[in-house]
């Protein structure tokens, strides 16, 4: 799995690396993986909008908009919302399902964020290396072509773990509106074994949306940096699924 | 009180009703639900029959006021359900017996009514220091209930005291203030929770348990599914105005005067299971929140323990500083962001410098 690929001349000759246009410049010829597979890129676009749409709603439902005036009739504002909110809750789930079935099927990266080699020394010596990296303590990053040790942790534990939270607790206070002949509060009912009063899940599912915050945060910023530090493609790759080496 | 053998006939005898009506009432009861023609005669024998369920009702750390909800109990009226309806042989409160005559009653039901005897408890058992933080008869109270509950049929933990705890199990609960569930684990549990519940509620479950001869079904808390099923929030008269987004932002603006929705003014009906915006207060006359402040959700667990009555959010104490998820999410995100980038600018310093270096070694 930790695939890490020696920069340098071992990765052949690229035929591209020898064509030469009509002013005799080279075009470089560049190594490229086919890394991420369509479901896996189509999952990270829809999961990273719905995640958007979960935050910017639910933090709206926990602390509303200012009043609006009228008949309550004539307005619906926290009703879109909370359509909004389910909504975008229940795409989640299905892809983030859709997500977990794929690793099943896929190629050996779309398992990744699924599980941690806790127990290869090597994967701690990596993971190591590359907190080391992001010290600024070593001078060249490592290369790989799925996600490195440091980052398939994150991913894990910050998409992973946090998002299937996020929608078992979810799923939970759904329920609590579907009420309890419901099969949200059959399958979820159980998160109000854990918290009896469902002010403790609010408080729960609040803290991690923050905690999602925070994941995006890093995400991002380790995305494009990465993108452009550790030379090789990061942003583009979720697109077209293809990891490039530019060195 | 005492002739716990007493049937449901006896009682209609003693109101003044005579066995003739009492046989119309049983034809016009079955041909009313369509039943055959033998049904008048079973429904006479069952009730000449079958004894009322003998109650005893205990008292650990609570403040009565159970008891003071369940004496103002409109429908049924209480007088008919103590008097008709259950048994009840024991409640030290309201009980006219006092002393060793009433602690016999203890004895005497669980002799003659072993495993058949509804234990209705008010209140909790301190179990620190042996329970002596609640001595009742010369005994802690905790004995006494475990004594009772070993021959009782089901237990009835009336109120959020007995359900969950309340305020004598706030933090941090000097006594060990323990809920019924935690102490009797062998015996099905009611939990009827609420500070108190509603009196309707309490005579509510009685009545099923004497009209069914079994348990009300319970959710998965144990409280019964037909008042507990769901929250406040649910049937609030004014759940439009939460969904339309108008909302109370000060206990005196206009919002206030119309009605709006109080979510913003902390109203915990949204997390709060009861019968209170269907049931109502005093007879059906008012609740709450129809009075103008928000629930503070007294039948759920760990009321107290929850922050202000008037945020939405919990305050979460394990930080050190009083704070709720969004001060602390917000606080961490903050953190984050700045570490984000001064992480970004030392980088973007590096990698100038590095090129620096590159320029410099390939001149």
């Amino acid at each position: 799995m930790m695939d890490a690929i020696a920069p340098g001349p071992d990765t052949g000759p690229d035929l591209a690396a020898l064509a030469a246009d009509a002013s005799g410049e080279r075009a470089v010829g560049r190594p490229t993986v086919y890394v991420y597979e369509a479901p896996v890129r189509i999952c990270h676009w829809v999961n990273a909008f719905s995640i958007l749409v979960l935050m910017v709603t639910g933090y709206l439902i926990g602390t509303p908009l200012p009043t609006v005036a009228g008949e309550a009739s004539d307005n619906f504002v926290m009703g879109y919302i909370r359509f909004a909110h389910f909504a975008a809750g229940q795409v989640l789930a299905v892809f983030f399902l859709t997500r977990i079935l794929w690793a099943f099927v896929g190629n050996h990266h779309s398992r990744q964020i699924f599980y941690l080699p806790v127990h290869r020394k090597q994967f701690w010596k990596e993971v190591l290396h590359e907190i080391r990296w992001y010290a600024f303590l070593e001078r060249e990053p490592k290369m790989y072509v799925g996600h490195n040790p440091l980052a398939q942790t994150a991913m894990f534990t910050g998409f992973t773990l946090f998002v299937a939270f996020m929608i078992v607790t979810g799923f939970a206070l759904y329920s609590e509106g579907a009420g309890i002949d419901s099969w949200q509060h059959k399958l979820f009912g159980w998160v109000f074994a854990i918290w009896p009063n469902s002010q403790d899940v609010h408080t729960w599912h609040h803290l991690g949306m923050w905690a999602l915050v925070v994941f995006v945060m890093v995400h991002i910023y380790a995305a494009v940096r990465e993108d452009i530090m550790s030379r090789q493609s990061i942003i583009s790759s979720m697109v077209s699924g293809e990891r490039q080496f530019r060195d | 009180m005492g002739t716990a053998t007493e049937t449901f006939y006896s009682v209609i005898r003693r109101q003044g009703i005579t066995r003739r009506s009492f046989h119309k009432f049983c034809s016009l009861t079955a041909t009313s639900l369509g039943l055959g023609p033998l049904a008048a005669s079973r429904i006479a024998n069952a009730l000449e029959t079958k004894p009322r369920v003998p109650v005893i009702w205990m008292h650990g750390l609570e403040c009565t006021c159970c008891s003071e909800s369940f004496i103002r109990s409109a429908h049924p009226l209480v007088k008919d359900a103590v008097l008709s309806m259950i048994s009840l042989d024991y409640d030290d409160t309201i009980m006219a017996a006092a002393g060793h005559q009433a602690e016999a009653i203890l004895d005497e039901t669980r002799a003659k009514h072993k495993g058949q005897y509804i234990l209705a408890v008010e209140g909790n058992p301190p179990l620190n220091e042996g329970g002596m933080f609640c001595i009742d008869g010369g005994k802690p109270f905790v004995e006494k209930l475990k004594l009772m509950a070993e021959d009782a049929m089901a237990i009835i933990a009336w109120g959020a005291c007995a359900s969950w705890g309340c305020v004598q199990a706030a933090k941090p609960n000097p006594t060990q203030a323990t809920p019924i569930d935690k102490v009797i684990t062998n015996k099905p549990i009611i939990k009827v929770p609420g500070c108190p519940p509603i009196a309707e509620v309490m005579t509510g479950v009685v009545t099923f348990i004497t009209t069914f001869g079994k348990l009300p079904e319970l959710d998965r808390q144990g409280r019964p599914k037909m008042f507990y099923s769901q929250r406040i929030h649910d049937k609030c008269y004014r759940r439009p105005h939460f969904d339309a987004g108008q909302f109370v932002e000060e206990w005196d603006d206009e919002a206030a005067r119309k009605g709006y929705c109080l979510y913003k003014m902390g109203c915990k009906g949204p997390t709060t299971y009861n019968a209170c915006s269907t049931v109502r207060w005093n007879g059906g006359v008012s609740f709450p929140i129809q009075s103008g402040h928000g629930c503070i959700g007294c039948s759920e667990d760990g009321f107290w323990d929850k922050g202000s009555f008037y945020d939405r959010l919990t305050t979460i104490k394990q930080f050190g500083i009083e704070k709720n998820a969004d001060q602390i999410g917000m606080a961490a995100a903050g953190a984050v962001g700045a570490a984000v980038a001064a992480h970004a600018a030392v980088t973007a310093v590096k990698r100038l410098a590095s090129k620096r270096e590159d320029v410099d070694h390939n001149s």
